[in-house]
């Protein structure tokens, strides 16, 4: 098993994950830093991604897209944040147009990665945070069909009226 | 985080959207659901906000719960009704989500170490 723990704080909103691979530290690194990699196992079967620019370097982007079975593609972005080779790694992430231009009221979050290496194994330490409360929520609506999505927008309109009297 | 965007639609999906649209399409049923936000009222003390009969705002409460819009507490003798879904429930619901998908990934990336281990990629630092 390659995840060795995984932590949810939800009063943090964070993610916390430990993996463990059988390879050297600069073939884990690699995933991430090569395009071509990083298309292989970013997104699931039914998603799988497509890297359009990869700049691994402080204040770089990485644009892709996922494609879904109907032909569907869903931009994204990210934004280099730190990098040290081969050791951590942070991105900042969100939904993006067509262009890669980083959509407002879309969720945006942080990772952080670590990498170290014993006896030939790698650990990968993988801490997500989303930018806030309301980027956390947005990303459980867009997670809705879109319909329950309608009926939550119209619910949270009616509830932010006033109580009639 | 860039999950699965959309899951697949289902004949469920379509009975959840009828009993959500069906909970939210009436006026009553629409201010029970701003009144219940604090979950500090009982179905009783609601009633008393309407001029119907206690039957009828509970069978409102009902509709709502069965399209999960509300849940109901018992705290003693009463029953205290609370707007759902919270935000507890959410950001777990968000952090789940992550861990799947996370769990995928970790998943792939070892089955892409091992096939290259097989595999050795040529030239690529030469």
């Amino acid at each position: 098993m390659s995840v060795i723990s995984m932590e949810k704080d939800v009063e943090g909103l964070t993610l916390t994950l430990v993996a463990e691979f059988d390879a050297p530290i600069e073939r884990v690194w690699e995933l991430w830093a090569d395009p071509r990699l990083l298309e292989r196992w970013w997104g699931p079967p039914t998603y799988p991604a497509t890297v359009e620019d990869h700049d691994l370097r402080p204040g770089g982007r990485i644009r892709y897209h996922m494609t879904g079975r109907e032909g569907d593609r869903h931009h994204a972005w990210m934004e280099v944040v730190s990098v040290d080779r081969p050791r951590a790694l942070r991105v900042r992430e969100g939904f993006a147009d067509e262009s890669g231009v980083p959509l407002d009221g879309m969720p945006v979050g942080t990772m952080d990665v670590t990498f170290a290496e014993a006896g030939g194994r790698t650990r990968m330490e993988l801490r997500y945070a989303f930018d806030s409360r309301e980027d956390m929520e947005r990303l459980v609506e867009m997670g809705m069909p879109e319909g329950i999505r309608q009926a939550v927008g119209q619910i949270d309109a009616l509830l932010a009226e006033p109580v009639s009297s | 985080m860039v999950v699965s965007p959309v899951p697949p639609a289902d004949a469920d999906l379509d009975r959840e959207l009828d009993e959500l649209f069906h909970a939210l399409a009436d006026a009553t049923r629409r201010d029970i659901l701003r009144r219940s936000v604090d979950g500090e009222l009982s179905v009783s003390r609601l009633a008393d906000a309407y001029p119907m009969s206690f039957a009828a705002v509970q069978k409102h409460v009902a509709v709502l719960e069965r399209a999960g819009l509300v849940t109901k507490a018992r705290t003693g003798r009463e029953v205290l009704v609370r707007t759902d879904p919270d935000a507890v429930a959410r950001a777990r619901e968000a952090l789940d989500r992550l861990e799947l998908a996370w769990r995928g990934r970790v998943d792939r990336m070892a089955e892409v170490l091992a096939a290259d281990r097989t595999t050795p990629r040529r030239g690529r630092d030469a």
